[in-house]
């Protein structure tokens, strides 16, 4: 691949601006939940906590959590593209990123311990690639922390303990046992990324890609954009609240896919995001030069 | 930000000013505190000594984002993490080294209630993510311990504060504000579970 440098350069610019500039759908997401808790309370000063945050990561250029997460790439290349250079120009990024602060040592030997001082290792960044008769690059990361992740959680139909068969009703109940479940600890308002069917690893993968939805759409499958209408509300009943602490908002959104599956297994994946929601993408050329943000 | 009255907590902690603080309540905490996380805790539960004596201190559950200028360290982003990992190891940390004060975030169970009970102890509950608004909180970084054993980010760093704010999530009666939440969504969810309106295509 030519033009290394210009490469490197727009995806350090990527990684700079999701680990510091919260996406402006989700702010405005936000914004509204905050409107909805009343003056005084502990759940208007988290939310009131978070915009502040949110204004200030992005004037002090800063991470907008300590947890810079992991690093998921969504990359959509134009046919015969070189991938594996591309692959290298992102390291690249990510280790600059890491030695100027816009993300933490954040990757750690699973075997001995030992803590990476670049963020590039094996798993990590994780890249997922796609060809398409385009001749730019589409790319998007998702920074996800680990405090959202570990409260992910994954259903196998039918499950007895909850009464959820193997139809929309049961996912709903899995879907609301997660919420429960979940309290504040992926550090609520979430958003939650569910995908129905698909087998225990693309379930997952799946649930994950909801999060490149933006906050206000809906499904295109009607069925699926109603019950995405009916948990937001249900979650709202619960009064979870930002941070577990009480209130009214749980969730920001709930985006619902799907995945064909084998006859003997239905699985309900559901992948929670903290309200620290970053991702972000731009279109770059066929040479690496900006084009356009995406979000 | 309209809020909740405010109380103070200031270090070196004084022991019946921890104990008077009240599950709900909204506190500014100024002076010293140790970060710890999971490397952290297993350490001190396993029986390795503390560089520092801990007694009547805090512990924050925080991995900051630090990097070196000049001959000392900045604190680039600093926010509290997950509580609840920690739990398991916390009452012998609580009782061995006299920690009066545990900061993060999260929800904690029956055993940290019982660490909190038995040690006089308060465990506070930080906004999570709020990485930028309680970095400005932390206005020096007075030394750093297991940086090389552990990583930057599960080192232990001591920091001084300055009014950092956070809602007293258990205290030393063992009053979980969190679980009581808890309670009633479960409650709430087991309701919208039995509903008679299933969700029919």
């Amino acid at each position: 691949m030519k033009n290394h440098v210009q490469w490197e350069s727009s995806l350090f610019e990527l990684i700079r601006r999701t680990s510091v500039d919260l996406p402006c759908d989700i702010e405005q997401g936000l914004r509204r939940a905050c409107k909805t808790e009343k003056k005084a309370s502990r759940a208007r000063w988290v939310m009131e906590t978070l915009l502040a945050n949110v204004q200030k990561a992005r004037d002090l250029d800063a991470p907008l959590c300590q947890d810079t997460g992991s690093l998921i790439f969504y990359f959509q290349v134009p046919v015969g593209f070189d991938t594996n250079a591309l692959v290298s120009a992102t390291r690249l990024a990510v280790a600059r990123a890491t030695r100027l602060g816009y993300l933490r040592q954040n990757t750690i030997d699973s075997v001995s311990g030992a803590a990476c001082q670049t963020n590039v290792a094996y798993g990590a960044p994780t890249f997922y690639f796609e060809q398409c008769a385009r001749g730019t690059v589409d790319v998007r990361l998702l920074m996800k922390g680990g405090g959202c992740e570990n409260v992910g959680k994954q259903y196998s139909l039918p499950d007895e303990s909850l009464g959820a068969g193997r139809d929309l009703e049961g996912v709903r109940r899995c879907v609301l046992d997660a919420v429960v479940s979940a309290q504040g600890n992926g550090c609520a308002p979430g958003i939650l990324g569910v995908c129905i069917g698909g087998d225990r690893a693309t379930g997952y993968e799946c649930s994950k890609s909801q999060f490149l939805r933006k906050l206000d759409d809906k499904s295109p499958v009607k069925i699926l954009a109603r019950l995405e209408d009916r948990l937001m509300k249900e979650a709202k009943a619960l009064e979870i609240g930002p941070m577990g602490l009480g209130g009214n908002t749980a969730l920001l959104g709930v985006k619902i896919g799907s995945m064909s599956r084998v006859p003997a297994s239905f699985f309900v994946t559901v992948s929670y995001m903290c309200w620290a929601f970053r991702r972000r993408g731009a279109l770059l050329t066929a040479r690496g030069g900006f084009q356009k943000w995406l979000y | 930000m309209a809020l909740l009255k405010a109380r103070r907590l200031d270090y070196p902690f004084i022991p019946e000013q921890v104990e008077a603080l009240r599950a709900g309540q909204f506190v500014l905490v100024s002076g010293l505190v140790y970060t710890a996380r999971d490397r952290i805790h297993k350490y001190l539960f396993d029986g390795g000594k503390s560089p520092v004596d801990l007694k009547n201190s805090a512990l924050y559950h925080c991995g900051p984002v630090v990097i070196r200028k000049d001959a000392g360290w900045v604190v680039r982003a600093a926010g509290p993490t997950t509580s609840l990992r920690e739990e398991p190891y916390l009452p012998r940390i609580v009782k061995e080294h006299g920690i009066r004060v545990i900061m993060g975030k999260g929800s904690m169970g029956k055993v940290t209630e019982g660490a909190c009970k038995a040690g006089g102890c308060v465990y506070l509950h930080a906004v999570g993510g709020a990485a930028q608004v309680l970095a400005e909180k932390v206005v020096a970084v007075k030394g750093l311990y297991f940086g090389e054993e552990f990583g930057l980010a599960e080192a232990m760093w001591v920091l001084e504060l300055k009014d950092f704010p956070a809602i007293v999530a258990i205290d030393s009666k063992g009053r979980n504000l969190l679980r009581r939440v808890k309670s009633a969504s479960l409650r709430m969810g087991r309701k919208l579970m039995k509903s008679s309106d299933p969700f029919i295509p």
